[in-house]
């Protein structure tokens, strides 16, 4: 609230001296917008024009007309990819929530020189190659690897297929996306006040009561952070899906590279492009709309 | 929700008491006692950070815990509320044993230093989460949250967030939600420690008013002498895990048993001497080779005596007493402060040491540096053991 009151004080201050001295406030106004200037060139050189030739590529190619998005929604397989494509993501997001988030509690009550330990751990990953890490996978996994020979000599059961399978990809994108859900459910523990937890518990919250009524809804918002980055980056996922997965049951990232690099259909692989980001951006409107009901104030917001 | 103690589960009580080899006297004071603290110990390895307290707390009593930080004066809170469990003692509250019951079984009202607002609910939503807590209908709980609200003042502002509040408003909150279930007892943990000095005056009255409307037993911890002094029916005045005394403010401020509470509740000037007699309940000390005179006897060779300011005088010297009712020591003036209602001066003391002198008139010896003599009535001095103790800052 304090910022809230003090910005507006600081706005209503600046039309004031606006009021008198006119020309000496505007040019303060958009300068700072100049600093904005490097980064607007890249994106627009490096992703937004690429991007209008990939929709422009969709509808013209080979020839102007929607014919490829009439291919992309009649074909059976399609759809196939893009549900196990979205099912996949969202099973990973499920996991790396449910690991992420007692590791985050953890984090949050340990000292401090424990606390930079399992930063370390979690960030390490993302500091290893990730074509690495997914051999490393494979090695494990694969049905003459360690993982099932243990399984055999221990219990007598396997080889389990634990590649080539949805639980390989899951498991492979749940490692490498887990970083992404741990720190924004960190940042968000962090600011919880420790002593909300003993005042329900004066008030006659049971534990498990005061987790859900209390502790929960204040750390939604970083459930939302961490589970939309991780949702969306999983659906773009290439290698650990084609290294780890079955090539019978590939994801939309293959697809599209089987299309544009094996079929050299260009219209095929731009229209599946331009399906998937228009359906992550309206993954996120949704998300950004039950979030915002919910994030900070429950219920209502003015 | 609330557990009533049956009559069966207090004979039980009685009985597991009687087989602790408590007599029946003790038993009867635990059972009649607000709250009840037998050797309550709290130990982290090896350290006791609160060291066998005995304490009774009256049914309705306005008991304060004061003493410095580290003091355990908020640990044995934190026991009574159930956030710490003691290592050792029996801790009864309305005579239920609750040594082993969760903190949230307690049926405790308590207020936090930084309010403890859940920060996604609102003001009545806040309030209404004992009562859900305790399953009651919806319709009962808005009588229940208007009455909370209008006993703190609050009464506009049931639909606004806790951001949205200032401190002194939020704690009102807090005190609402605290007390609209109507426990027995409200401890709360240094409540105005975060707020300026007008308004802590303000709601110190408050939270009187409240205690008079409400009828339960407050415990209230704070390091702030003043607060204690002006707030409670007895004072339990702590020191390293231990509890110093106990007592009216009055009483703690005009008869200290120990130097530490006499320094540490208001100002004070304190002489440092040997024992020269004792004469008909008098003793005569030897303060840097003056004879001085004070009430009491005690068997130690190192004895101080407290002074309270506002009962010394300051004259020229050369105005030494021969009355055998009155003592004068002599004194170099330090440094002379007046504060509208009173001056208040710095004296050096013949052994070197600062004491204080608050006189209401405005004749006087005030120059720095000028030599003076000390005067106050024999009874007014307070003879104690000399522990060594430096005085603790009232900060």
């Amino acid at each position: 609230m304090a910022d809230i009151a003090s910005t507006r004080d600081r706005g209503n201050r600046s039309t004031d001296d606006g009021g008198t001295t006119k020309q000496g406030r505007e040019p303060k106004n958009w300068r700072p917008f100049l600093l904005l200037i490097p980064a607007f060139v890249i994106v627009s050189f490096f992703f937004l024009a690429p991007l209008i030739d990939v929709f422009v590529r969709s509808i013209t190619d080979p020839t102007l007309g929607i014919q490829n998005y009439v291919w992309l929604f009649t074909t059976p397989t399609n759809m196939v990819v893009a549900l196990r494509t979205f099912g996949t993501s969202f099973l990973v997001t499920i996991v790396c929530l449910l690991i992420a988030y007692p590791y985050a509690y953890l984090m949050t009550i340990v000292s401090d020189r424990t606390r930079n330990m399992l930063q370390l751990f979690i960030m390490l990953p993302l500091w290893t190659s990730i074509l690495v890490r997914t051999l490393a996978w494979l090695v494990l996994l694969q049905d003459t690897g360690p993982i099932n020979g243990l399984l055999e000599s221990l219990f007598g059961i396997g080889p389990l297929p634990l590649i080539r399978s949805t639980f390989g990809v899951a498991l492979g994108m749940s490692q490498v996306l887990l970083p992404f859900m741990v720190l924004p459910i960190y940042s968000a523990l962090a600011k919880i006040d420790k002593r909300l937890l003993p005042a329900a518990a004066n008030l006659g919250a049971r534990p498990v009561t005061a987790f859900f009524t209390v502790y929960l809804p204040l750390s939604r918002p970083g459930i939302f952070a961490g589970s939309v980055t991780v949702f969306i980056l999983g659906l773009g996922f290439y290698i650990i899906p084609a290294l780890l997965g079955s090539s019978k049951e590939i994801m939309m990232s293959a697809l599209m590279y089987q299309q544009i690099s094996g079929f050299l259909m260009w219209g095929h692989g731009t229209a599946l492009g331009i399906f998937m980001l228009t359906t992550t951006i309206v993954v996120l409107a949704l998300v950004g709309r039950l979030s915002k009901g919910t994030s900070l104030f429950a219920g209502r917001v003015k | 929700m609330r557990p009533e103690t049956s009559p069966s589960a207090l004979d039980q009580n009685e009985r597991e008491l009687r087989q602790l080899h408590l007599n029946t006297e003790i038993i009867s004071v635990i059972n009649d006692a607000g709250i009840s603290l037998r050797d309550v110990t709290k130990r982290y390895g090896k350290k006791a950070v609160v060291d066998a307290i005995n304490l009774v707390i009256e049914p309705g009593e306005f008991m304060t815990f004061l003493g410095p930080s580290g003091s355990g004066k908020t640990t044995t809170l934190n026991m009574i509320a159930g956030f710490v469990s003691a290592t050792e003692g029996l801790l009864h509250i309305y005579g239920k044993p609750v040594a082993k019951l969760p903190a949230h079984k307690r049926d405790i009202g308590m207020v936090f230093q930084n309010y403890a607002l859940f920060p996604h609910k609102t003001v009545a939503e806040n309030i209404a989460y004992p009562l859900d807590r305790r399953k009651i209908a919806k319709a009962e709980q808005k009588t229940m949250i208007a009455g909370a609200l209008d006993m703190v003042r609050m009464g506009e502002f049931g639909d606004r967030y806790p951001a949205e509040l200032s401190g002194g408003q939020q704690q009102r909150v807090a005190l609402a939600r605290a007390l609209v279930y109507k426990p027995r007892v409200l401890l709360m943990d240094e409540p105005l420690g975060a707020l300026d000095k007008k308004l802590r005056e303000w709601l110190q009255k408050e939270i009187k008013r409240i205690h008079r409307e409400v009828g339960s037993t407050f415990v209230y911890v704070t390091h702030d002498q003043e607060e204690a002094l002006s707030l409670s029916d007895r004072i339990a005045v702590f020191n390293n895990g231990r509890i110093e005394q106990v007592g009216s403010p009055a009483e703690l401020y005009q008869r200290p048993e120990t130097l530490f509470v006499g320094r540490f509740l208001g100002e004070s000037t304190v002489l440092s001497g040997s024992l020269v007699n004792t004469v008909g309940g008098t003793s005569t000390l030897d303060v840097s080779g003056h004879a001085i005179r004070v009430p009491g006897e005690k068997n130690s060779t190192s004895l101080a005596i407290l002074i309270r300011p506002e009962n010394i005088t300051l004259c020229a010297e050369g105005t030494e007493s021969e009355s055998s009712d009155v003592n004068t020591l002599p004194v170099t003036v330090l440094d002379a402060n007046y504060l509208g209602s009173a001056w208040r001066c710095e004296v050096q003391l013949p052994d070197g040491s600062t004491g204080t002198v608050r006189e209401a008139h405005s004749a006087g010896v005030r120059e720095p540096g000028t030599r003076a003599v000390m005067r106050w009535n024999v009874d007014s001095g307070v003879l104690l053991e000399d522990t060594g103790e430096e005085g603790v800052s009232l900060t």
